[in-house]
């Protein structure tokens, strides 16, 4: 409980009245301490418990129905796009199977391949072929975890931090650079070009952190238009001499050198490449620093009550700085695997597609806890390498990916919705409060 | 209520009196009893129902949108419009009634001008043409003097008086006497959720402040004389502002010695706070000097103040004093995580912490499932032991405790009162703020009460409390002193007919002035440490006691008559 | 640019005034402008054409000259801010200064660019700046309504999105732009419903709500674009598109006639809903109302203003708006394709803060953004050395700059972003 994210001070309770009996930190305890004196009379069997807990509005239980309720409105999605589906539901008063069975055979068919292209094909004859989907959830998964992390350590210090893509864009910017430029060794280049994109999310991080300590400047303004700062940043820099492909004429950079590439894991054809490792010993770090260190336990007093921790003596300024800093690198770090990975070798313009805003999403899908968020990223990962294999297999683009991450996001955002829906019980640890509310 | 008849509803902090004119109000709504207007019984389910039955309130809080002009705020959900389904604002004629009402009534608003850029007491005004304007027959002003200055709160009382005349009533909630006997035809005495009696003004202030504050139990807090040392906090000449930039502490010269308490009385918000905080490295100061043990600390980051042998309990425990997503065990830590045995380099020891909580936890009496329950689970009396236990567990050379047993049952608080005092005897130096006077007479070996930003007083706990309730609100027993006394002297002013503050009353003053000659001190004195072996304080513990000794107590208090 | 460094510096001189430290800036901006873009001008003729080309009447200046006089133009505003100047001269000494950098600026460039490319066409210029501007305006008074009411609106992006192609998909079926118009507004409050709904009903926070909605608006139309438009783009993504409509008289006028009033219905709106929102924010009850929801919602409801049910409503309007935004694009220029609005969203944003939460200081916040943004494609055709990159951060580094005080104070509304809880 002591990880919920909860504003600071209690007047931003919610208190609309579903929400108020299951959010509230006060309220939950009550309820608890209220249902387990009934428990005894029913004499409740071990699997009877389970079965209870699990239909209680606790995390997992939230998770798995958004999960559930994002993909039945992406097969909603995929029945209407679809005019031969769509076509059978004219006469579904006359034939109800046809529509049903067309729905079903063309939803069924798109989430087996989601599944398939993500975690094991059974089709798979070769090694290769049956490892190829982890690894493609892998390779996915990595640079995603660190902008969560990133997402995720400054909202613990109460700060928002919407600048992980423009974080990671300095930072992929940077790690490209030392990767192509530096003529060094083998390791120690991989090493320098690591730490460089680390640095350029530090410094992109630094600003709107020293912005918000120095003049109150809302950070959530300032990473937004730091954002798009680093975009065309990175568009005016591809293009310019030393940094072009010399063989190209459009906005493709020269590719990273092969000494500061991160190793493969499983070998040539299969992407997964070590920095997979490196998150999870980056998520291992984030743990320790916020649960471990005392910069952490500055940084969670300040995210929950700032007041109090400026009162016990903690520098709140000089924490919303850290903080930002230790975001933006994180961030950074996740930039620099779009280039020194396997996803692609060189800057393009959209070179780290959209891990930085996605960065939120699996932020706030994995409680803003550092292996929620590692977990989160890994269903992201796997949507997103299974989606690829639903958009050639099954025609279904993929855009529906996109779709079902945000839906996911909504419904667990709004667990008092999710509750409703299914007519789940009240558990304590239902609640995922996003609520941080501090407007502009 | 008659019309035209100015009701005073008379308490201390705390006691119920906003809240039963929330009620009235339409704000909450009440688990029992009813409201008569008119001899009609009126079911009120929010404001607007409050305002068609002619009734107005200005809260305690201004409800006035800063960035709009004065005609907004009173057009605002009653506007005058043209135009048909456009709802063109009527500005002009809305302008017109505002300065009629102003005019009418004598309060004196610019019609276009921004509240923002207004002083408090002219927002009050407006407030007061907003309630007007809405053709109400009950006005309701919910400590309407708090943030006032004394010139404000003549010209509030003149106010008050022009619209008697007028025929409008009033309910006028105060915790300040002066006021009420200078204004009210009636007055409503009430204790923690009560009406312990009525009173005419020509009652005493002794009876009034007899009826306000109640004695029933007799609470003791067991101590022995003090044994003051070598002086460890020393202030002088201090000066700050608060949030809103206004004045809030104008030269305040103050001594805590080792071995003693140091008790601060006074109504809330009269300095008090931003005082703690100025000492605390908290609050920038404008002037003056903060020295602790001979070493001058103003300027100082809180962190160092700390580290320096400070201990603090600030006042408000919920937003100040704890995180209350965090563990009872990490707020024990919450300021010194970072020092052996609890952090070591850059990491933090948990298990040396969760050891230490446990210790405390069972030195403190805290009641808590475990040391990791969060700390917003805990009950207020609980929370505060965590923060008493945090703020004592380390070697102090001044403990500093601002409102330590507000909202806190019973038994903590004489738990809280006996570790202050034994932290006294181990030669810590303590200052104790307070708005309850019982809390200061039991503690204090010397009670500094503090109005309007200064020390008006330092007078011994032996000192019969009315005589302290009369210097909280402001009335110096030697009118013809020094420059404290006419600062403070403004609630004798307000019933002044021109002449000066030392004709008023004038049999009051001088008879009490008689009886605590001996006891009241100038300001820089500050030797007047009381010798008493057993300091006995009347304290009113809760409602369970109530009524023993109280006054005639009218049942069904929530009706009001018209 | 030069901006931020000399910004930044001034910042540093805490007890200066904020006259001064605009005036420093100034001073600044205008040395760099009368020695370096002095320097660097040609002394070729700088022509603006009062047209869409070389040909016709044309403002001329001597290049090294109009870039030396304009850049002392600004030291001498620059001096006059330094120098005590009055509160009310503040606001057009600083436009006077800005005007002239950036014509110093633009001497520089015209002159200096490949032979007989030494002209400007300002009709192209204006007309350029209001195209690019168009859905900023749009963008920018949806997030008025909702500001202002106390939402925060950072879905504008999707509200685009939705509009653009909702009005793309009903336009190209009905074969009609009156229905592509208003499916483009239900779509673009589709959006906007669900930011209200979850961050009134279920307090989500809205921030978090807008970033979600952006994705959620991408991905829908991303995947219903290659699922329908992509396959069938006859029936599904050709939508007829509302002709140019010139008014009479008005037309006529050099240089804005061509460039103004010869526009679609998109343009007309846009500047109507500027002027019409402005007025009901300001001048009726509605608006009073509005506005004291999103700065003190206590206080609204003490009085009796239905505080949920307007903000509900005004949020509802506001993707309306900026669904109408989004068909700007896909009812009069191009036809929808994936994430066509690219970041316009977020700019609109910008114009909104840098317009400080005002209708008229947005269009002037999204006509500036236009400006810098048409700027940036006319010095790609005349192959200046500064990139269009450039140019085109620069509506976010002017609001980050006001938003951190440097360039004025600005002030949200008070409970923007607060939800409401009763009691």
């Amino acid at each position: 409980m002591t990880d919920n994210l909860q504003p600071g001070s209690p007047d931003k309770e919610p208190a609309s009245e579903e929400q108020a009996a299951q959010v509230t930190l006060g309220n939950t305890e009550q309820a608890e301490a209220a249902t387990t004196p009934t428990a005894p009379h029913k004499r409740p069997t071990l699997g009877r418990l389970f079965l209870e807990n699990l239909w209680a509005a606790n995390t997992f239980t939230v998770t798995l129905l958004s999960l559930v309720l994002a993909m039945v409105v992406g097969a909603v999605l995929m029945i209407i796009s679809d005019p031969k589906v769509l076509a059978t539901y004219a006469y579904i008063t006359a034939r109800p199977s046809d529509a049903i069975n067309a729905s079903w055979t063309l939803v069924s068919e798109a989430y087996a391949n989601l599944f398939k292209g993500s975690v094991f094909d059974p089709g798979a004859t070769t090694l290769t072929a049956a490892l190829s989907p982890i690894s493609e959830t892998l390779t996915y998964t990595a640079p995603l975890v660190f902008t969560g992390l990133s997402v995720a350590l400054a909202f613990r210090g109460g700060l928002f931090n919407i600048g992980a893509q423009g974080q990671a864009i300095m930072g992929v910017v940077l790690a490209a650079l030392a990767g192509f430029l530096l003529p060094l060794p083998y390791g120690l280049h991989l090493l320098v070009a690591v730490l460089a994109g680390a640095l350029g999310g530090a410094v992109w991080g630094f600003i709107p952190g020293i912005l918000k300590a120095r003049t109150g400047a809302h950070e959530v303004i300032n990473t937004i238009m730091l954002n798009y700062i680093a975009v065309y940043f990175l568009t005016w820099l591809i293009v310019q001499n030393g940094v072009q492909d010399p063989n190209r004429t459009d906005a493709i950079s020269r590719p990273v050198d092969a000494s500061a590439q991160l190793p493969r894991l499983f070998g040539e054809p299969l992407r997964a490449h070590a920095g997979i490792l490196l998150a999870v010993l980056v998520t291992w770090a984030v743990a320790w620093l916020l649960n471990r260190s005392t910069l952490g336990f500055e940084l969670r007093a300040v995210g929950a009550n700032p007041d109090a921790a400026r009162t016990a003596g903690i520098s709140v300024t000089r924490t919303y700085v850290l903080v930002m800093v230790f975001a933006g690198a994180l961030a950074g770090l996740g930039g620099s695997q779009m280039v020194l990975g396997t996803t692609a070798a060189a800057l393009t313009p959209l070179v780290i597609a959209q891990i930085g805003f996605d960065g939120i999403l699996v932020a706030l899908l994995g409680r803003v806890k550092p292996w929620g968020v590692a977990m989160a990223a890994l269903l992201f990962g796997a949507l997103q390498a299974g989606g690829n294999r639903m958009q050639s297999y099954s025609g279904i683009s993929l855009e529906l990916v996109t779709v079902l991450q945000a839906l996911i996001v909504i419904f667990i955002a709004a667990p008092a919705l999710v509750k409703a829906i299914f007519q789940l019980r009240a558990a304590r640890a239902a609640r995922l409060q996003t609520s941080l509310a501090k407007g502009w | 209520m008659e019309p035209g008849e100015i009701h005073a509803l008379l308490g201390e902090n705390g006691a119920g009196k906003s809240t039963l004119m929330n009620v009235l109000y339409g704000l909450y709504q009440p688990d029992e009893g009813e409201i008569l207007v008119d001899g009609k019984p009126l079911k009120l389910r929010g404001p607007s129902d409050a305002i068609a039955a002619g009734i107005g309130m200005v809260h305690q809080h201004f409800m006035l949108v800063p960035v709009f002009t004065v005609t907004e705020n009173v057009m605002l959900g009653a506007e005058q419009v043209r135009g048909g389904i456009a709802g063109f604002l009527d500005r002009r004629r809305a302008r017109r009634e505002v300065a009629e009402v102003s005019e009418r009534y004598n309060l004196r608003v610019d019609p276009d001008a921004m509240i923002e850029d207004l002083p408090v007491g002219v927002q009050q005004r407006v407030e007061i043409v907003k309630a007007l304007t809405r053709d109400v027959d009950l006005l309701i002003l919910d400590e309407p003097t708090a943030v006032l200055t004394p010139q404000e709160t003549e010209d509030l009382l003149a106010v008050m008086r022009s619209l008697k005349a007028a025929g409008k009533s009033i309910v006028f909630i105060t915790h300040k006497l002066g006021e009420v006997k200078a204004i009210a035809d009636r007055i409503t005495v009430i204790r923690r959720g009560k009406t312990v009696g009525t009173a005419s003004p020509q009652a005493s202030r002794d009876e009034l402040a007899a009826l306000m504050v109640g004695r029933t139990v007799r609470l003791t807090v067991d101590k022995t004389p003090a044994t003051p040392g070598e002086p460890v906090l020393e202030v002088a000449g201090l000066v700050v502002d608060d949030d809103r930039q206004v004045r809030a502490v104008d030269g305040v010269d103050l001594t805590v010695r080792a071995g003693e308490v140091l008790g601060i009385a006074g109504v809330q918000g009269n300095g008090q706070t931003e005082l703690i905080e100025a000492i605390m490295g908290l609050r920038p100061l404008l002037a003056g000097t903060v020295t602790l043990d001979g070493q001058r600390v103003d300027g100082w980051s809180t962190k160092k103040v700390l580290r320096a042998g400070v201990g603090y309990v600030p006042e408000d425990r919920s937003v100040d004093g704890l995180v209350k997503e965090f563990s009872v065990a990490e707020n024990l830590v919450l300021d010194i995580y970072d020092r052996p045995p609890f952090g070591r380099g850059l990491s933090i020891r948990p298990d040396a912490i969760a050891r230490s909580a446990k210790e405390r936890i069972e030195q403190f009496d805290v009641r808590t499932s475990s040391a990791h329950a969060p700390v917003g689970t805990l009950s207020g009396g609980n929370q505060q032991k965590v923060i008493v236990a945090r703020e004592l567990s380390r070697p102090l050379k001044l403990f500093i405790a601002a409102q330590p047993t507000r909202g806190v049952d019973v038994g903590s608080i004489e738990f809280i009162h006996s570790r202050i005092i034994r932290e006294r005897d181990v030669g810590t130096a303590v200052l104790v703020v307070s708005s309850e006077l019982d809390e200061v007479i039991g503690l204090a070996d010397r009670i500094a009460v503090m109005y309007r930003g200064r020390i008006i007083g330092i007078v011994g706990p032996e000192t019969p409390r009315e005589e302290i309730g009369l210097l909280m609100a402001g009335i110096t027993p030697d009118p013809a002193g020094d420059a404290p006394a006419t600062e403070g002297s403004d609630s004798a002013t307000a019933d002044v007919i021109p002449g000066g503050a030392a004709t008023t009353d004038a049999d009051e003053i001088s008879s009490e002035t008689a009886t605590t000659d001996r006891a009241v001190t100038a300001t820089t004195d500050g030797d007047t440490v009381s010798g008493g072996s057993t300091a006995t304080t009347d304290r009113d513990v809760a409602a369970t006691t109530d009524g023993v000794a109280s006054g005639s107590e009218e049942p069904g208090s929530k009706d009001e008559k018209a | 640019m030069a901006v931020p460094d000399v910004a930044v510096a001034a910042v540093d001189e805490g007890y200066w005034t904020r006259t001064r430290k605009v005036g420093l800036v100034l001073l600044a901006l205008g040395l760099l402008a009368t020695v370096l873009f002095g320097a660097l001008a040609t002394g070729e003729q700088a022509r603006f054409t009062l047209s869409e080309d070389a040909a016709g009447a044309a403002l001329e200046i001597n290049g090294t000259v109009g870039a030396i006089l304009f850049g002392l133009i600004t030291l001498a505003a620059g001096a006059a801010m330094l120098a005590r100047l009055p509160k009310r001269w503040f606001i057009p000494m600083l436009a006077v200064g800005l005007v002239a950098f950036v014509l110093s600026f633009l001497c520089w460039q015209v002159s200096a660019a490949p032979t007989g490319q030494n002209f400007m066409p300002l009709v192209n210029i204006v007309r350029g700046t209001f195209l690019l501007a168009l859905p900023l305006i749009f963008g920018s008074l949806a997030g008025v309504l909702c500001e202002r009411s106390g939402v925060v609106n950072v879905a504008i992006e999707g509200q685009l999105l939705m509009g653009a192609f909702s009005g793309a998909l009903f336009g190209s079926i009905s074969g009609s732009v009156w229905v592509g118009l208003v499916a483009a507004a239900i779509g673009g409050s589709f959006i906007s419903l669900l930011l209200a709904v979850f961050s009134i009903k279920y307090l989500v926070d809205q921030v978090v709500m807008g970033i979600v909605l952006n994705l959620l608006a991408l991905g829908i139309t991303g995947f219903l674009y290659e699922r329908l438009m992509q396959t069938d783009a006859a029936r599904y993504n050709s939508a007829p598109r509302f002709s140019n409509w010139e008014i009479p008289l008005l037309s006529d006028i050099p240089v804005l006639g061509p460039a103004l009033f010869r526009g679609n219905i998109f343009l007309y709106l846009a500047l109507l809903l500027v002027l019409v929102t402005h007025i009901a924010l300001f001048r009726t009850r509605w608006g009073l109302r509005t506005r004291s929801v999103g700065e003190h919602p206590t206080a609204a409801d003490t009085l009796g203003v239905k505080v949920l049910g307007l903000r509900y409503r005004n949020v509802i309007l506001a993707g309306a708006i900026a669904g109408i935004g989004g068909a700007s694009y896909t009812l009069a220029l191009f036809s929808f394709t994936k994430n066509m609005i690219g970041g316009k969203g977020f700019i609109a944003l910008a114009a909104l803060i840098f317009g400080r939460w005002s209708p008229t200081g947005a269009l002037l916040a999204a006509l500036f953004f236009g400006f810098a943004d048409q700027l940036a494609t006319y010095l790609g055709a005349i192959n200046s050395v500064i990139p269009g990159q450039f140019l085109a951060m620069l509506p976010y580094l002017a609001t980050i700059l006001a938003v951190a005080g440097l360039v004025g104070r600005v002030r949200a509304p008070a409970a923007d972003g607060k939800p409401y809880i009763k009691g």
